[in-house]
């Protein structure tokens, strides 16, 4: 895809540039969607109807929202520490939207092909984690930085669990390559990873139980590395205002919401990537069965949308279901838990893999 | 190490459980009732605006007096023997010209005090229930069909009439006066 933008524009910078953007262009109207769609879903949880007014059924609202947001006064309190405040939104969705560069969306288009793609999404995500501390630290306001320390703990611990989980599917694929790992799965569901990956044998159907265990671990811990229900301690909204975001307002509070929205997604990339094939059709492509070549990329970047989309509503619904965790019990869920569980899960796949 | 996978597989069960209750209530019908497009039918003796029909007022001066918080002012002047008022609908006799009904409804308290002693039950209280103004006095509403002039016109012809009665009486005292004193 960079050759092409770099052959069309003439230029290589600009080439870069425009391939850069492009997830920008598709993740902007996605954050906005999911808002909307996070208020909708959690009112009809609660047999509410949320926006009804702006658009049929409040479609609109969320760019109703942005535009108020624009025109807000942009406020910096006055004891705030002015540079750090204005630098941690920008790292924030800078991290998190430096994660789309290893995602593929279809394998027409991926950022980069990077082989370390896994890798560096997992180390890329940890900005956000300065980004967070630096806002709690530099709002000056004991909520913000009590906040900002629950997530950053929360982030850091929640991590090697997930770590461990990828680590095991890196074991099966043999390489850190999303693109690779994607490709891998090809053809039908039952090549999944969650279905003990594309090697037909007896070791797959051995694999199949392990692997559920992995994405339950993955899919909980990734949950909490987005600060999501029930693992919003650091924004739990009922005893810190609203965590490391409270004296924020304006375009700088929208850009710490983007970019929720944005590794809610990054995050449901991820594991559809890992486990549920990634841009991968469950069943064939209609570009394939009817010759057109241009259509299969159209129709894998239309999965990646609908399996990401998917994993984020399951968010939704996770997050109207549970309340919220202590902060013992959170850690508790992830050291005492979660680790030990995903160690042995990481163990028993690598020997299955070993006497394949 | 039991009771470890127990707590295990009951965090993950209880998690489904309560999945499968939210589930279902993505699906139930709202409860929402739409407000400014929608909106629920009230009972029928409910008390909201109060409205005077004031074809039917005789100016009797009774809810004003029932009013325990005084938000209905009330004057009138009495018609010319030779002006008919006509008659209201339950055929009382009308007797006075009604030149201010004044109710204040920011002050009023619903109590409906009001609408019981009025002989001609042309007070009562309507389910209108959406009046919000931004200035208080616009909630001052004016109830009194004669313009300000006619009013005032009223009260002159009254004034006229009492004055050309004064007269008469001074004229008839001075008549007696003269004839009882004699020369």
């Amino acid at each position: 895809m960079l050759e092409l933008f770099t052959e069309l524009t003439g230029d290589a910078l600009l080439g870069m540039i425009i391939n850069s953007l492009i997830p920008l262009v598709f993740v902007i109207p996605l954050a906005l969607f999911f808002v909307w769609l996070e208020r909708k879903v959690s009112a009809h949880m609660q047999d509410r109807l949320g926006p009804m007014i702006t658009g049929s059924h409040g479609w609109l609202q969320t760019f109703a929202d942005v535009l108020k947001l624009l025109q807000k006064e942009d406020i910096i309190p006055a004891d705030a520490d002015r540079k750090l405040f204005t630098i941690a939104p920008i790292l924030v969705f800078a991290g998190s939207y430096a994660a789309f560069a290893a995602i593929p969306f279809s394998s027409a288009y991926i950022g980069s092909e990077i082989d370390m793609g896994i890798f560096y999404v997992v180390a890329v995500s940890g900005l956000v984690v300065a980004g967070i501390l630096m806002a709690g630290w530099s709002s000056n306001n004991k909520y913000s930085l009590l906040g900002a320390m629950r997530s950053v703990a929360q982030i850091i611990s929640y991590e090697i669990p997930t770590v461990l989980v990828i680590l095991s599917i890196v074991v099966l694929a043999g390489t850190l390559n999303l693109l690779k790992i994607s490709e891998m799965q090809t053809a039908y569901f039952w090549n999944w990873f969650i279905f003990g990956g594309p090697e037909p044998g007896l070791i797959k159907f051995l694999l199949i139980p392990f692997m559920f265990a992995g994405f339950l671990i993955l899919y909980i811990s990734s949950l909490a590395e987005v600060n999501r229900t029930p693992f919003d301690i650091p924004e739990a909204e009922s005893e810190l205002v609203a965590g490391y975001h409270t004296e924020y307002s304006g375009m700088k509070f929208a850009m710490f919401f983007l970019s929720e929205y944005a590794n809610m997604f990054v995050v449901s990339a991820i594991v559809s990537a890992v486990f549920f094939g990634g841009y991968q059709s469950p069943f064939g492509y209609l570009g394939n069965s009817l010759g057109i070549s241009w259509l299969v990329p159209i129709e894998q970047f239309f999965w990646f949308t609908a399996k990401g989309i998917f994993f984020v509503f399951v968010q939704m619904w996770l997050r109207w279901t549970l309340p919220r965790l202590r902060v013992d019990q959170l850690m508790a869920v992830c050291w005492k838990y979660l680790i030990p569980y995903s160690f042995v899960n990481l163990i028993i796949i690598a020997f299955l893999e070993l006497y394949r | 190490m039991s009771s470890y996978f127990k707590n295990t597989w009951e965090g993950l069960y209880t998690v489904f459980v309560g999945m499968k209750i939210t589930w279902k209530h993505l699906f139930t019908p709202s409860v929402t009732i739409q407000y400014p497009n929608v909106k629920v039918p009230l009972p029928e003796r409910v008390r909201n605006r109060l409205y005077v029909n004031m074809d039917d007022c005789i100016g009797c001066d009774q809810c004003a007096r029932a009013c325990p918080v005084s938000c209905i002012e009330i004057e009138t002047v009495k018609s010319l023997p030779t002006e008919n008022l006509g008659t209201t609908s339950n055929g009382k006799k009308k007797a006075l010209w009604v030149t201010k009904f004044d109710i204040d409804i920011a002050k009023c308290c619903y109590c409906q005090l009001c609408v019981f002693p009025c002989p001609t039950e042309c007070i009562y209280m309507t389910d209108v229930y959406e009046f919000s103004e931004f200035r208080r006095s616009d909630l001052v509403y004016k109830f009194a069909t004669l313009t300000e002039a006619e009013a005032e016109e009223k009260k002159l012809n009254f004034e006229n009439l009492q004055k050309e009665k004064e007269l008469q009486k001074a004229a008839q005292a001075a008549a007696q006066n003269n004839a009882q004193q004699p020369n």
